[in-house]
C-alpha cells in the first residue's frame, strides 16, 4: 500500500491510526491540518482543494517512504482531502507509528512540511465577504506587479 | 511542430478558461512553452514562481518538448 492517498471523502482519523496498529510500536503521533476560519486576516468560510494527482500520489509516496528511511519508523501514512471542505474539516492527516517517541515526532514533522513545500495542491480560500483567491498565488501576483512590493518567490504575506 | 496536451490546475485553469487542451507549438522547451501560452491566455504568474512537470515528473524549463508529451505548469503550491 501506498504511504500517500487523497480522499474525496471526509477523513476518519481513527479509522487511519487504526491501519497502523504495530505491537512492535511504543509511540504513534499523528497530525490534522484542519480547516480555519481566518487566514491572513480575511474571514474564511470554505476551502477547495484541487491536485495534480497522478504527480502527487508519486511525490506523495517518495515522501512517506523517505520519512520511513530517515527516521527508521516502523510505519507512516499520510491522506489529503480534495473538494470543498467547511470550517473543521480535516484537511490533511500524518501518522507515524514508530518505536520511540522522538523519532515519530520527527518523521510526522518532515513529512507534513514536505508535502506541504512538494506537493501540486492547491487551495482556493472563499471569504465570508463573497471574494475568493488561489492562496499563495494571486495576491502573491499583485504584489509582484506593483513596483514597490517587488516580489520574485512565493510566499505567506 | 509538435502537437502536446496541456493540463491547467487552479489560478491557470481559471485563467485559460479551460483545464486542458491541445496546442501544436513550434517551442523548443518548455519555457518557451510557457510563455507562448501565457500570451495566449494572459498568465498572471511569471515563469520564476512557477515550476513545470513533462509526462507527470517534475523537470526543468530547459525541457525539450516532444510529441505527444503532456506537459502540466504548477503554480505555487498550498497543500495541508
Amino acid at each position: 500500500m501506498s504511504g500517500f492517498s487523497f480522499s474525496h471523502e471526509r477523513i476518519d482519523p481513527a479509522a487511519l491510526a487504526a491501519g497502523l496498529a504495530d505491537v512492535a510500536a511504543g509511540g504513534f503521533v499523528s497530525f490534522e491540518g484542519w480547516v480555519r476560519n481566518e487566514n491572513e486576516g480575511r474571514e474564511v468560510r470554505r476551502l477547495d482543494y484541487e491536485a495534480f494527482e497522478e504527480l502527487a500520489l508519486k511525490e506523495g509516496a517518495r515522501i512517506v517512504a523517505e520519512a520511513i528511511e530517515r527516521f527508521g519508523i516502523r510505519g507512516a501514512r499520510c491522506v489529503h482531502r480534495l473538494g470543498e471542505l467547511g470550517l473543521g474539516e480535516v484537511a490533511v492527516w500524518v501518522g507515524v507509528a514508530s518505536g520511540h517517541r522522538a523519532e515519530a515526532f520527527a518523521a510526522c514533522r518532515y513529512i507534513i512540511d514536505e508535502v506541504k513545500h512538494r506537493l501540486p495542491i492547491w487551495k482556493k480560500e472563499h471569504y465570508l465577504d463573497g471574494d475568493s483567491g488561489w492562496v499563495n498565488c494571486e495576491r502573491c501576483a499583485e504584489a509582484a506587479g506593483h513596483a514597490a512590493h517587488g516580489h520574485g518567490h512565493p510566499h505567506d504575506h | 511542430m509538435a502537437r502536446v496536451r496541456l493540463k491547467y490546475y487552479a489560478v491557470l485553469r481559471e485563467q485559460a478558461g479551460c483545464g486542458e487542451e491541445t496546442v501544436d507549438t513550434a517551442a523548443a522547451d518548455a519555457a518557451g512553452l510557457y510563455d507562448e501560452l501565457a500570451r495566449r491566455h494572459g498568465f498572471s504568474l511569471g515563469r520564476d514562481r512557477l515550476k513545470v512537470a513533462v509526462n507527470a515528473e517534475f523537470t526543468g524549463w530547459s525541457q525539450r518538448i516532444a510529441e505527444g508529451d503532456e506537459v502540466v505548469f504548477i503554480p505555487p503550491v498550498a497543500g495541508g
